[in-house]
């Protein structure tokens, strides 16, 4: 079994976020980075069908030098290699993005059995780009997968949508996109970190191409900052608060 | 024209369509809707009560459940007959799945989850979408190139409203040539209920939520016990299910369930912004906390500061003695 994750390399900022002077980016300088809980779901699901099936995970991504951050993160819970696609920092839009990988993924010699993405990026959230790339690549995809089970060539989905679950079944080659809640991510062991330096990433430079979905700017959307009124310390404060919930009408 | 897919699942519509509908509705006054499979015929009454008069429904002998692949062919299609200036769906799993399929089989660009579209008004000139990201605290500002416009509407950004006196949407019947690969990927049957009873986390109008500082799995029984009180449910933070204290279906964020509860009662969170977007729509939020610094505060209405392990407890038996 053959499997390949592509994951993106985002910011992970607190409760704020801080914009760059031209409006055009977020301010990274005090934060750090990671990947998405989604992403994180993909390379654990890779993981465990490796251990299960034999095989490879491979991981891809397109994003800054510094990407490579995150492929060595994922690669110490157990991935086998990494590809990264290098670009100056800015961002790609989907349609050049789907591109690069799919040119990435073709040029292989490995026929990967399964692709797993996340259901959407943390930070831009196009939610497309795995169906650009399973399109280009004449692959099944189906999407949000919340619990998969792999047997005889066939991938058995499950997703949820409102209260009922919907069950996909789709004959390998697949792609699929997870969501956070498919399994619970393994921390890396100091061992997995150690190998993990020496784990091959082979570095590739697509080219760019004009966006067609163009980001002109950003803001910070508008929030309740009015801020809470404190009732209190402790538990002699209980009595405000079930006034409060008097008053907003949860009890009578 | 604008399009608007109208979705539905076995014949029952997904409201957030109308609100594309209304969205559109202040684009143009011409508005049509497409949904997929016979049954969509079904809607055509509440489709024109909304104002879309006409309702197109690709027929297939094979379009009989939810088939994303061939969604997108079937609307390629009846793009290519139309010429519409823009498709629009609603920004949910679903709307934007078929969308984007849509967008891959015309090779056109796609902007998700746009709570601001305005169509370009000369011929080459872009259009311009503001769009969600990171789960709606960040807004952006997009060109789309493109001569169709391809996008999905932010779920909540529109209220839906009925044209007074509108009659049903006459509905008119189009066949789609599929390939098998298109069928591929289909509903095969369901799993039924996905929360085991009670109270589930969409429909609840209290929610206890509790993040790390409830410190483990058993701290949660305090939380469950005032939720059961107040006849709501148990919701978590990220930390929590990542830890697995409690299932992911009580996970509340941008990678859990969006909630809008009456009372938002978090404890021991602290308001990471990942947290804030699910349950920001909450009519009250209240934080017990020991910090009183914690970030969460900026988006509360009330805060207790204390450990939750004295405050809830405490809370429970004032209640309890309320009721008498
Ligand atoms: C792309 C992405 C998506 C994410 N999606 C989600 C999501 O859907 N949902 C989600 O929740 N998170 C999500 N996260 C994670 C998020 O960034 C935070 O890590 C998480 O919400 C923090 O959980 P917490 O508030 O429980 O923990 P902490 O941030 O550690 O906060 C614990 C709080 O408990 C308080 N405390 C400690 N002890 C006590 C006590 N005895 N009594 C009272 N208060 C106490 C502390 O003062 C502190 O404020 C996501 C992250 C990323 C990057
Ligand atoms: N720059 C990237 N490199 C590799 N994979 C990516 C990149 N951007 C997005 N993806 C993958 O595509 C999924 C969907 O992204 P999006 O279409 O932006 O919502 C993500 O969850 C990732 O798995």
């Amino acid at each position: 079994m053959d499997v390949l994750v592509c994951l993106k390399r985002v910011v992970l900022a607190g409760s704020t976020f801080v914009l760059t002077p031209d409006s055009r980016d977020i301010d990274t300088k005090h934060l750090g980075f990671g990947i998405s809980p989604h992403e994180e779901n993909a390379v654990e699901a890779g993981v465990q069908l490796v251990e299960q099936m034999g095989g490879s995970l491979t991981l891809l991504t397109l994003g800054p030098t510094d990407a490579e951050e995150q492929l060595r993160s994922q690669l110490a819970i157990g991935a086998t290699r990494g590809i990264l696609l290098e670009t100056e920092g800015e961002d790609w839009d989907p349609q050049a993005t789907a591109a690069a990988l799919v040119e990435a993924i073709k040029a292989e010699e490995t026929n990967f059995d399964l692709l797993i993405f996340g259901a959407e990026s943390a930070d831009s959230a196009g939610y497309q780009i795995h169906i650009r790339v399973a399109h280009a690549l004449g692959r099944p995809i189906v999407t949000n997968v919340k619990s998969m089970k792999i047997e005889n060539g066939i991938a058995h989905c499950e997703r949820v949508v409102g209260t009922t679950r919907e069950i996909y079944e789709v004959p390998l080659p697949a792609v699929i996109t997870v969501r956070d809640g498919l399994n619970i991510p393994r921390y890396p062991s100091v061992p997995g970190r150690i190998q993990a330096r020496k784990k091959p990433i082979d570095h590739k430079k697509p080219t760019p191409r004009v966006p067609k979905l163009e980001k002109v700017s950003l803001s910070v959307a508008p929030s309740n900052t009015a801020g809470a009124q404190v009732l209190g310390n402790g538990p002699e404060a209980v009595p405000a608060l079930v006034e409060v919930l008097k008053t907003i009408g949860i009890l009578a | 024209m604008i399009l608007v897919l109208i979705d539905h699942d076995l014949g029952e519509l997904d409201p957030l369509s109308l609100r594309v509908i209304t969205a559109a509705r202040k684009l143009t006054s011409d508005v049509q809707a497409v949904a997929i499979g016979e049954v969509g015929a079904n809607l055509a009454g509440v489709v024109g009560e909304y104002g879309a008069p006409i309702l197109h429904v690709a027929k297939h002998a094979a379009l009989t459940d939810y088939t994303p692949a061939a969604s997108g062919r079937a609307l390629a299609q009846l793009v290519e007959t139309l010429e519409p200036e823009a498709v629009l769906a609603a920004g949910s799993p679903r709307g934007n799945e078929q969308l984007a399929h849509l967008a891959t089989i015309l090779d056109l660009p796609m902007a998700a989850e746009c709570s601001v579209i305005s169509l370009s008004k000369t011929a080459g000139a872009p259009h311009s979408v503001t769009r969600a990201r990171w789960a709606a605290n960040l807004l952006e500002e997009a060109f789309v190139h493109s001569d169709l416009l391809i996008a999905t509407v932010l779920a909540f950004s529109v209220e839906a409203e009925a044209v007074p006196g509108a009659g049903p949407a006459k509905v008119e019947m189009f066949e789609v040539n599929l390939e098998p690969s298109d069928l591929l990927v289909r509903v095969l049957s369901r799993g039924g209920e996905s929360s085991k009873g009670g109270v589930t986390l969409t429909d609840a109008k209290v929610i206890v939520s509790g993040g790390r500082g409830v410190g483990g799995p058993d701290g949660f029984a305090q939380l469950e016990e005032l939720a059961g009180l107040l006849g709501g449910a148990v919701g978590c933070s990220r930390v929590v299910t990542s830890a697995g204290w409690r299932p992911h279906a009580e996970q509340v964020g941008q990678t859990g369930t969006k909630v809008a509860p009456d009372l938002y009662i978090a404890a021991g969170i602290s308001g990471a912004m990942q947290h804030i977007a699910g349950c920001k729509n909450s009519k009250t939020i209240v934080v017990i906390n020991t910090d009183p610094e914690a970030p969460i505060m900026a988006y509360a209405d009330y805060a207790k500061i204390g450990d939750l392990h004295k405050v809830i407890p405490a809370l429970t038996s004032a209640i309890r003695e309320m009721k008498g």
